[in-house]
């Protein structure tokens, strides 16, 4: 199992900008070893956002999204005391689910 | 009574005409292994049923003009077209030109950032695809002094 997600949520009005720092290697599947083998793709491949356990967004990532992807995104209609979830899986089928409270403003 | 296989089936069944119906507000798309390894813009458009994109001002792509790394480059990309299903990132001249895809509802705001690998200079393309099956795109020529992807 890898670390958890870091998520900072910062809230302005009605809505809720959130900022994901995940930590995953992100093999892209072009590098090769010292013996000249290709290092094989290892990277998140789907990813889910619930607001209060209800699916909001989700994404599909594929190999060049950078290591320990960073990412950055806006809830709408969001109130103190949300829970958002952020989920991911990658290609070999490890994941996480990471969860962070919408604070007061 | 009914077995576990033909509950199974039912509710499969059910959930089928629900999201026919379009009475599933939210539905997750699985990883499309040919667009992520379709090698250019128009070959991910392709394999994902949409048609050509045309050009909009209501798409917006921000990035550096100049990368000193490609491994991590931070990319903004957004919409404010109304009716956007899917909102997809590219990379031209990546190995793959696909970066990522995001579904979106109404609870999310079409504005994302998200820090990307580049291979070598490149248009980087953000891609909106709407319910009525049309694609809008705006594109932005990042360069990059030192590429990202193998080595």
């Amino acid at each position: 199992m890898s670390e958890a997600s870091r998520i900072r949520i910062v809230p302005a009005g009605n809505n809720a900008t959130v900022r994901v720092l995940m930590n995953h290697e992100m093999e892209s599947g072009q590098r090769k070893d010292g013996n000249g083998k290709v290092i094989p793709a290892w990277h998140i491949q789907d990813v889910t956002v619930l607001l209060n356990g209800k699916p909001v967004l989700t994404a599909e990532w594929g190999t060049a999204v950078s290591k320990n992807p960073f990412w950055q995104f806006t809830l709408k209609g969001t109130k103190a005391g949300d829970k958002v979830t952020i989920q991911w899986k990658d290609n070999r089928g490890d994941g996480r689910s990471d969860e962070a409270t919408v604070g007061a403003i | 009574m009914l077995n576990r296989r033909q509950t199974l089936q039912q509710s499969w069944a059910v959930a089928t005409l629900l999201g026919a119906a379009g009475f599933l507000p939210f539905k997750a798309i699985a990883y499309d292994k040919t667009a992520f390894d379709a090698k250019s813009v128009n070959g991910v458009l392709k394999a994902l049923g949409a048609s050509a994109p045309v050009a909009s001002p209501d798409m917006t792509i921000t990035g550096p003009e100049i990368a000193d790394s490609g491994v991590s480059v931070m990319v903004g990309f957004g919409t404010t077209l109304p009716n956007v299903k899917r909102l997809l990132l590219l990379v031209e001249k990546n190995p793959s030109a696909l970066v990522a895809s995001f579904q979106i509802s109404p609870a999310v705001d079409s504005q994302f950032s998200l820090r990307i690998k580049m291979n070598q200079s490149s248009d980087v393309y953000a891609v909106a695809l709407t319910q009525d099956g049309k694609a809008y795109f705006a594109k932005r020529d990042i360069k990059v002094t030192i590429g990202g992807c193998g080595e």
